[in-house]
Order: C-alpha cells, then sequence, then structure tokens
C-alpha cells in the first residue's frame, strides 16, 4: 500500500536506467545511511560498533568483491582470504614505507596490488571452470598464505610474525593503531565501504557488469556478441580482488588493530565469505549485505545474547551450535531460495507492492 | 592473419554483389567428415537457405562461418576478405552475428539487457567513466538505449522488457534472441532454426521479422530451416547439404524440383 511505484512516471531513459527507480527505495535508503552514519555513532555503545558493525561492514565489502567475481561472472573463487591478505600485507608495507601519505589513501591503493595478484591467478580462468576453477584459486589460497608466513619481509622482520598496526590520524584524529576509538574507526570504515559500494553498483549497472553476466549466463553466446573471454574474465577477477584486498587492508587497520595474517586470512575465511555470499544471494549486491549481517551477527548472538538471557552457554558448545547453525541454514537455502536472502528481499518487495490485494 | 589473408577488406557492397563465399571447405572431428568439400556464395540482401536432413551439417557450416569451429580444408571470403581461420569475436567485430539452434539467451538477465549486451562493441567509454555512471558513460548508455528501445518496438516485445529471459515463453525468447542479434547491427545474419518449437502463429510473426529486417535494415540473412514452407517462402537461393556434402543450390524452385533433394528428403528405394 505504501510501497508502490504508481503515479511514478519516467519521463528519461536515465531516470528509468536509475539504480533505485522508486522513490520508496530512495527514502528507504537515505533512512539506512542517515542510520548507519549518525543514530549508531550517537547511542551504540562501544561494544555494538566495534563486535557487530565493524566485523559485519568488512564481510560486507569482502562479500561484495566474491559476489563480483562469483555471483556476476560464474567464476568460483576460493581464494578469498588470500587476498584480503594481500591486500591487508600491501596496506602495511606501503604505510611502512611511506608514513606521511595518508592511510585512507593506502587502504585504498592496496586493493590494486590484490587486483594484480588476483588477475594473475585468475588467468586458468579462461581453459577452466567450475569445480577445476575453484582448485586452481584454492592453490593461490595455499600459497599466498605460505608466503604471508614464510616471507618475513611483509611483516617487517617482526619477531612475532603478525602486523603490527601503527597509529595514523586522519585530521589529527587518530583512526588506527591502540588510541583510535570504535566510533571513530567505523565512520572511517563506513565511508569507504559506502563509497566502494556506490562505485561497484554503477560497475554493475553499466557495460562492464553486463558484460560479466553475460559471461556468466552463456560464455559461447558472449563472445559472439563480441565480448573477448580473457579480458572480461582477468576484469572480473581484478576488480573482485580490489575489493577484497580493501577489505583485508581494512580488517587489518580498523578492526583487528594488527595480528597473525594466517588466522585472519586462511582458508576458513574464504568459505566464511563464499557462504556469506551463498546465503545472501549471488548476483545481488544488497545480497552481500545480508548475508554478512547473518553469518556475523548469529554468533554474536548465540556467543552474549543466550547467556544473557540466562541460557548458560561455554564458549565451545556456542562455537559448535554457531558451526552447526550456518551448515544447515546453507542445506537449507540451497534447497529453498538457491538465490539467497535477496529473492527472499526481492519477493517481500513485490508482495508489498501488491499489498492488500494477492496480485 | 596469415599471408593468405592479405587481400582488401571491403567496408561497401553493392546489393547483389557476393558478400560471402565459401570455397571447398572440409571440416573434420577425428575420423568423422562433418562437412565435405562445400562451396557456396552468399549474396548481399539476400535470404539464403541452408536445408537439410538432421545431422547434414548445416549447423557446423554456420559455426565455420562465424569461426567457432576452424575448417581444416578450404577458404572463406568475407566482404573481399579471405580467411581460413577466426575467432567468433573478431567475426562479430566484422559485422557476423548469430542466433542458435537451442536459445543461448542470457537467461539471469533482462529482455533490455539482453539486447543490450548486443551494443557491447559499439561502446566505447573507457573504464574510468564507469565508475561513476556519469558523464560519458550515462550518455553512451542513453544512445544505446535509445536504439534499442527501436529494436524492441520493432519485435514487438515493450510488455518483456524488464522481465529476466529465463522466465519467457519459447517464441518470445526465440524473439529476444534475434532482437540481441540485430542489436549489432549486423551485415550477415545468421539463423539457426528461428522457428523451431512453434507454434503455426509465432513462425508467421518470425517470418514477418525476417522479412521486415531485410527491409528495414538490409541485412543479408543465412538461414536454416525444416518447415519446407517457411524456407521456400522466405529464401531467395537455397543451398542443400546431405551427409556433409553440397547436393543442390539454387532458388526455391530449381530446388523443389532436383530429384537428388527429393530423394534425401524422402528416402529412395535401394
Amino acid at each position: 500500500m505504501f510501497y508502490r511505484e504508481a503515479g511514478q512516471y519516467k519521463k528519461t531513459y536515465s531516470a528509468d536506467m536509475a539504480v533505485f527507480p522508486i522513490l520508496q527505495d530512495r527514502i528507504g535508503i537515505g533512512l539506512i545511511l542517515a542510520t548507519a552514519a549518525i543514530i549508531i555513532p550517537i547511542f551504540g555503545s562501544n561494544f555494538f560498533i566495534s563486535t557487530v558493525m565493524i566485523p559485519f561492514l568488512v564481510f560486507s565489502l569482502a562479500a561484495m568483491g566474491l559476489n563480483i567475481v562469483t555471483g556476476y561472472t560464474g567464476l568460483i573463487s576460493l581464494g578469498t582470504g588470500a587476498f584480503m591478505g594481500v591486500g591487508a600485507f600491501a596496506c602495511y608495507k606501503l604505510t611502512t614505507y611511506f608514513p606521511n601519505v595518508n592511510i585512507i589513501i593506502w587502504i585504498l591503493a592496496s586493493g590494486v596490488f590484490s587486483a594484480a595478484i588476483g588477475a594473475l591467478f585468475g588467468l586458468p580462468s579462461l581453459r577452466i571452470k567450475g569445480f577445476y576453477l575453484a582448485v586452481a584459486t584454492l592453490a593461490a589460497q595455499f600459497f599466498l598464505e605460505w608466503c604471508f608466513v614464510r616471507v618475513p619481509w611483509l611483516f617487517n622482520y617482526n619477531a612475532s610474525g603478525a602486523i603490527e598496526v601503527p597509529q595514523r590520524t586522519l585530521f589529527g584524529v587518530a583512526i588506527t593503531g591502540a588510541n583510535a576509538t570504535p566510533t571513530t574507526r567505523y565512520l572511517v570504515l563506513l565511508g569507504i565501504v559506502v563509497l566502494m559500494t556506490w562505485v561497484a553498483s554503477n560497475i554493475l549497472h553499466g557495460r562492464i557488469g553486463r558484460t560479466f553476466m553475460a559471461v556468466r549466463d552463456m560464455d559461447i553466446a558472449a563472445e559472439l556478441m563480441g565480448i573477448r573471454l580473457l579480458p572480461a574474465k582477468l576484469t572480473a577477477f581484478a576488480m573482485s580482488s580490489f575489493y577484497c584486498g580493501v577489505a583485508g587492508a581494512c580488517m587489518m587497520f580498523l578492526w583487528y588493530g594488527g595480528g597473525e595474517a594466517s588466522d585472519a586470512f586462511n582458508i576458513n575465511q574464504s568459505f566464511n565469505i563464499l557462504f556469506m555470499v551463498i546465503i545472501g544471494g549471488l548476483g545481488s549486491l544488497i545480497g552481500c549485505f545480508f548475508g554478512a549481517a547473518l553469518l556475523n551477527i548469529v554468533p554474536i548472538i548465540l556467543k552474549f545474547g543466550l547467556p544473557a538471557m540466562g541460557l548458560p552457554l561455554a564458549g565451545a558448545t556456542a562455537e559448535h551450535i554457531n558451526h552447526l547453525f550456518v551448515g544447515s541454514l546453507i542445506i537449507f537455502f540451497l534447497i529453498v531460495e538457491p538465490h539467497g536472502l535477496a529473492r527472499l528481499w526481492q519477493i517481500t518487495k513485490q508482495k508489498l507492492r501488491t499489498w492488500p490485494f494477492p496480485y | 592473419m596469415n599471408a593468405m589473408n592479405q587481400s582488401e577488406f571491403r567496408q561497401d557492397i553493392a546489393p547483389g554483389e557476393t558478400l560471402l563465399a565459401v570455397d571447398n571447405v572440409t571440416l573434420r572431428f577425428g575420423g568423422v567428415k562433418a562437412i565435405t568439400d562445400v562451396s557456396f556464395d552468399i549474396r548481399k540482401g539476400e535470404v539464403r537457405a541452408i536445408i537439410g536432413p538432421n545431422g547434414a551439417g548445416k549447423t557446423s557450416m554456420l559455426n565455420v562461418i562465424n569461426g567457432f569451429y576452424h575448417p581444416q580444408e578450404g577458404r572463406i571470403t568475407y566482404r573481399g576478405q579471405t580467411r581460413s581461420k577466426m575467432r567468433p569475436h573478431v567475426a562479430a567485430s566484422q559485422g557476423i552475428a548469430r542466433t542458435f539452434q537451442n536459445v543461448a539467451l542470457f537467461k539471469g538477465m533482462t529482455t533490455l539487457d539482453n539486447i543490450m549486451v548486443g551494443r557491447t562493441l559499439k561502446m566505447r567509454t573507457p573504464f574510468f567513466w564507469h565508475l561513476f555512471r556519469h558523464g560519458p558513460a550515462m550518455r553512451e548508455e542513453i544512445e544505446h538505449r535509445k536504439f534499442v528501445e527501436e529494436i524492441i518496438d520493432f519485435l514487438e516485445i515493450e510488455h518483456i522488457r524488464k522481465v529476466p529471459v529465463g522466465k519467457l515463453p519459447y517464441g518470445l525468447q526465440k524473439r529476444v534472441e534475434l532482437g540481441r542479434a540485430l542489436a549489432m547491427q549486423p551485415e550477415l545474419l545468421l539463423l539457426d532454426e528461428p522457428m523451431a518449437g512453434m507454434n503455426l502463429e509465432e513462425k508467421e510473426d518470425m517470418c514477418r521479422f525476417i522479412l521486415d529486417t531485410k527491409d528495414q535494415y538490409g541485412t543479408t540473412i543465412a538461414l536454416i530451416e525444416h518447415d519446407m514452407g517457411v524456407v521456400m517462402d522466405l529464401s531467395d537461393r537455397v543451398v542443400v547439404l546431405e551427409y556433409g556434402q553440397k547436393i543442390a543450390d539454387g532458388t526455391p524452385d530449381e530446388v523443389k524440383k532436383n530429384q537428388k533433394v527429393i530423394d534425401a528428403y524422402l528416402g529412395v528405394a535401394h
């Protein structure tokens, strides 16, 4: 009744091609952005911001990266964790060599290194598809993970083998390192995620996005339309790795504040993000946020929410229940709604559009 | 391009001149000969039908023309340029478009997006502008959208503009596929059984679209079709293949009277 496009006439093609052609959608996005940028920083506790919101945004960004290559281009990648790691290390090396350049620039630039590595490991995708490509990207995961541990130059020859995030400031306010408050880190991260989501949406709605989807849906016909498969697939890999790299840099600098790469960027992380993409919805940007929210918030509820309600759950039990839950969720979604939460959202919107009438 | 292909690529070919010539093409898959020593030509502005019983090598012939298969022997001359092999995307950039026997649409995309993909080759804006979807990128997008809307209007598929093509009935999918090929503004359009599996009404619609395409856009059409009524009505000249060999070539009337063709279709007592 309230969500309806009736009466909103499109008079130009640009109005018709807008990302949010319906007024209510634009209002909704505005409200969400206002909540995220104003209400959460003011009213959210430090605990909420640092354990719920920051991981959620980092994972959304990483899921977006994987979705570009897997959801939009149809190439399965299991190297997400490693590509995130490349971003984190690139950012670390860059900011140690050039400490005076703003860290936000380095976080974004670290994606370039990740994109180059991603395109390199994307080369086999011309010849192999499906599971075999997944195995080839798995090689990237293992090789890069090995590098993270065995090449001491990457972590500046620290005895601990961990990245130690230095303090960096923006307009005199600490945004990384021990002195940065969760709220400032959250706001910086939010800015990066909003910017990159906007750019991803622009790219995916245009010629390049159509090229990706054409390759995914029918590569023979795509070739016949004049799309060269290798450049298209490598662009997808590079763009995907760019997003993963930035997500990795954000993870290290704005969330973890330092740590061992072998823990943060291992194969489990790759799978974790793949699950987010599958549950959220392949080939959907909003699905990335849904998937990240679900897989990020459920563990937190199990870990902190249930004990608070008086259900005693030891740390290990919560962990096990979490695994059980995620596993069954994936099976559930693969059977019931292979297109994930994003499709459920679409169906809901369609229902809302016609409500209170059945059609 | 090897030394043999030095001949000039011609932009302008008058109607009636040879647009594409296939000379002594032989295509083998291991020991199986799909096409044996076939030669024919396609003139600009005509509807050229390729017919023959199942397995005669018709689709293989189209695949040779647009570069999916590389024949072992023989040459193909397109717009005055001779070649023995070619990549499909190069064929596309030289103006050869095609539809498939079993619909090869991009199932997850809308009708509009499918046809827009056909415009990919005409789009030139650098990557940078696509980051913002403003300025040149948006102008280009709108300009091509206008062209695509003309095709949508031409094919009478306005009502399914924003429907994912996977959900469309078969007849409409075929129509969208034709639209996607037309969006490329091809010089030569290869149609592989555009009317397979359609009812009479849909077939008539499709015939109308093919003839209109020829008249309105001046497109040369090579057509594979099993419905003999359609073939005889639509085409200017027909080439008949059987077991990979050419058995007849000529106007529909000549071909209809050819004893070999009658034998091939009706069978012959041994």
